[in-house]
């Protein structure tokens, strides 16, 4: 009931897939990479055309003023930048496809380089959270469809919705002055104390220090995530409870608590784990005022931090690297759709 | 339910005794919604509650939102706790809280009455011509809105405004960009199964153009749709001008909620604690866009009975 007019829950249908049914599953998983492909590739080329049709020469860091127009001709040149755009691009491909995103105006590194090093805090962060938020999400949907129509049920579901319609970066805003500020349980920012040192990024991740820095982000954004799969779960409870397996495990005198757990609630989990691998890519995007607020090393503060002293290539790499995670997890969720629904799996019209 | 039922019943009557002034019935039952379902009705009065801000901004706050303000001392007026003189006490450089806050009011419903409209709108037509018309306009509009929806949300809108550069506007652009493809496939979907009904077929055969037949015929059916996604998008286009303006990209002629909340975290308000501060815009943005989802779920649950239940 109210997921349907939920943005989220409308993206999540949008981008599942439409008409399964009634076709091979082997030729329908292919037709689905090839969709999820193209789309990527669409992505590539509006990002490529944004960023060569912006003001400034691309170059706008590294020539300056003290190098004479021959020097300057050269570095064009050096750079590929002589040539038509349709060369360009192919080229860019090219690079794109052998991991090659160039030179960071700003640090002089290779952005993937630079990426690499920040994309597993993004992962950490955006899976624990999506963890938190989908386990709890899941028990207290599904508790609140068996408690239909009681108080509790009425004021939880505009609650929820208030969680899912407050801006991420203010519900961490909060919790910071509260939590970290006021009560100091955690640390305000960053993702290890200053003067802490590790010998391997796998050491510097499994320690105490990383993990309490990571509490209060993944708190803020599993207070955000929650409210779809718990209103996804509710929902979809409250529809399975009246289908007939439903009906026929009544019938063979199974216990309420069975019934729910054993028949109802298997059923009803199917789209919210869809969601799920849609939530990773989703989030991954959303994760940029998260990051920013708690100065997580992720690759959203990164992209913001690139746009804002317009280090191109860093944040055309940044966003790529986005697009790509969301790509591969729209993917996966198509996977996982076809899997789990047996009407799609048995080729069935679903 | 019942009495929903018999409300239909009566409503076509007082129309028929009213006839010189008849609205189509849709037309009619979109107006007169929010009457029937609470939800929707509250979503409603806060609208109109943030409507009468906006409208008397200037009686409600007569301060200047951008003027510094001194003490009787000389000394600029920063970091006052709320008071008598300023209901929410004033920022790190002695500007007015609350009159921030209330002409924030206006620039959060230009932006999301304007993105909302142009959603609306853009999807509505979109749906409605890849509906009706099907074939290669049908697979061409739709693989576009693919793409859009391939786009990761606020990365793009970041990026796109880091080009096109701090404007309020442009925060308008990138929402529309990202979010016409939701409506339109839906609105689309709803069209393939409308131009199968007989009183379109009746249409076609008397003669009606495919024009009339689409915007009259067809149209006035998916209206609810398309203020569904309006209702949405307005939440939406003010969630991103306030993240957009926390992250700095926010314009700076501009007061908005974002960029209070922006200019309290920058400026430590969270460690001194100044509630009065951050707290108040969240709420503001909180209540907008809650308003938004109830609005959409009336409609949905007087226009499209099936998605209830």
């Amino acid at each position: 009931m109210a997921e349907a007019h939920d943005p989220s829950v409308a993206d999540y249908r949008a981008t599942s897939p439409e008409d399964g049914g009634g076709r091979a599953p082997m030729k329908l998983v292919l037709e689905r990479f090839l969709h999820n492909t193209l789309a990527l590739l669409a992505v590539i080329t509006i990002l490529f055309f944004m960023f060569r049709l912006m003001p400034g020469s691309p170059l706008a860091a590294f020539i300056n003023d003290n190098l004479n127009e021959d020097q300057q001709k050269a570095m064009l040149q050096q750079f590929g930048l002589d040539r038509p755009m349709w060369q360009q691009y192919l080229i860019y491909l090219a690079n794109l496809a052998r991991g090659e995103m160039g030179l960071s105006f700003f640090q002089r590194r290779p952005v993937t380089g630079i990426l690499l090093e920040v994309l597993p805090n993004s992962l950490i962060l955006t899976l624990s959270s999506l963890i938190v938020a989908y386990v709890f999400g899941v028990l207290a949907g599904a508790w609140l469809a068996w408690k239909r129509g009681s108080w509790i049920e009425r004021a939880a579901v505009p609650v929820v919705l208030a969680t899912r319609a407050a801006p991420e970066f203010w519900i961490g805003m909060v919790l910071l002055a509260l939590l970290s500020f006021k009560l100091g349980w955690f640390p305000s920012g960053g993702a290890s104390s200053p003067g802490e040192a590790y010998t391997s990024n796998w050491q510097r991740i499994f320690s105490l220090d990383y993990l309490q820095h990571l509490a209060l982000p993944v708190i803020t954004l599993a207070l955000y995530l929650q409210g779809l799969p718990l209103l996804l779960m509710r929902s979809n409870m409250l529809e399975v409870m009246h289908e007939e397996f439903v009906t026929m495990a009544r019938m063979k005198g199974l216990s309420e608590w069975r019934i729910v757990i054993g028949h109802a609630a298997r059923n009803a989990l199917l789209p919210v784990v869809t969601a799920f691998a849609l939530g990773v890519g989703l989030s991954m995007g959303g994760n940029v005022v998260i990051e920013t607020v708690f100065s997580w090393p992720g690759i959203g503060r990164m992209l913001v931090q690139a746009v804002s002293v317009h280090d191109y290539p860093l944040a055309q790499g940044a966003f790529l690297m986005i697009a790509a995670v969301l790509a591969v997890m729209n993917f996966v969720a198509d996977l996982l759709y076809m899997t789990l629904d047996p009407r799609v799996s048995h080729g069935r019209a679903g | 339910m019942a009495e929903r039922a018999e409300e239909r019943g009566v409503i076509p009557a007082q129309l028929a005794a009213r006839r010189s002034w008849r609205l189509p019935p849709i037309v009619q039952r979109l107006l007169t919604m929010p009457l029937r379902d609470p939800f929707a009705f509250v979503g409603i009065v806060i609208y109109l509650l943030f409507l009468l801000v906006a409208v008397f901004a200037d009686r409600l706050a007569t301060t200047d939102p951008t003027e510094i303000l001194f003490l009787s001392t000389g000394k600029v007026a920063a970091n006052m706790p709320p008071g008598a003189e300023y209901p929410l006490g004033t920022t790190n450089l002695g500007r007015d809280i609350y009159a921030q806050l209330v002409h924030g009011t206006e620039s959060a419903l230009a932006v999301g009455l304007s993105a909302a409209l142009i959603v609306a709108l853009v999807g509505t037509v979109v749906g409605l011509v890849a509906g009706y018309f099907g074939g290669w306009i049908d697979a061409l509009l739709m693989r576009i809105a693919d793409m859009a929806l391939s786009l990761p949300f606020l990365p793009f809108v970041i990026v796109l405004i880091g080009f096109l550069g701090p404007d309020t506007s442009n925060v308008v652009l990138a929402v529309v960009l990202l979010l016409w493809p939701n409506s339109a496939r839906v609105i689309r979907s709803q069209v393939l199964s409308l131009r199968e009904r007989s009183y379109v077929e009746a249409a076609r055969v008397t003669g009606a153009s495919q024009a009339r037949i689409l915007f009259v015929h067809i149209a006035p059916n998916i209206l609810p749709l398309s203020f569904v996604y309006a209702a949405i998008a307005i939440g939406w286009a003010i969630i991103t001008e306030a993240s957009v303006s926390f992250l700095g990209f926010g314009d700076p002629d501009n007061v908005s909620w974002g960029m209070m909340l922006q200019d309290a975290f920058a400026s430590q308000a969270l460690s001194r604690g100044q509630y009065a501060w951050f707290v108040p815009p969240g709420v503001c943005i909180i209540l907008v866009v809650v308003a938004g989802f109830f609005i959409s779920r009336g409609y949905e649950e007087v226009f499209m009975p099936r998605l209830r239940r």
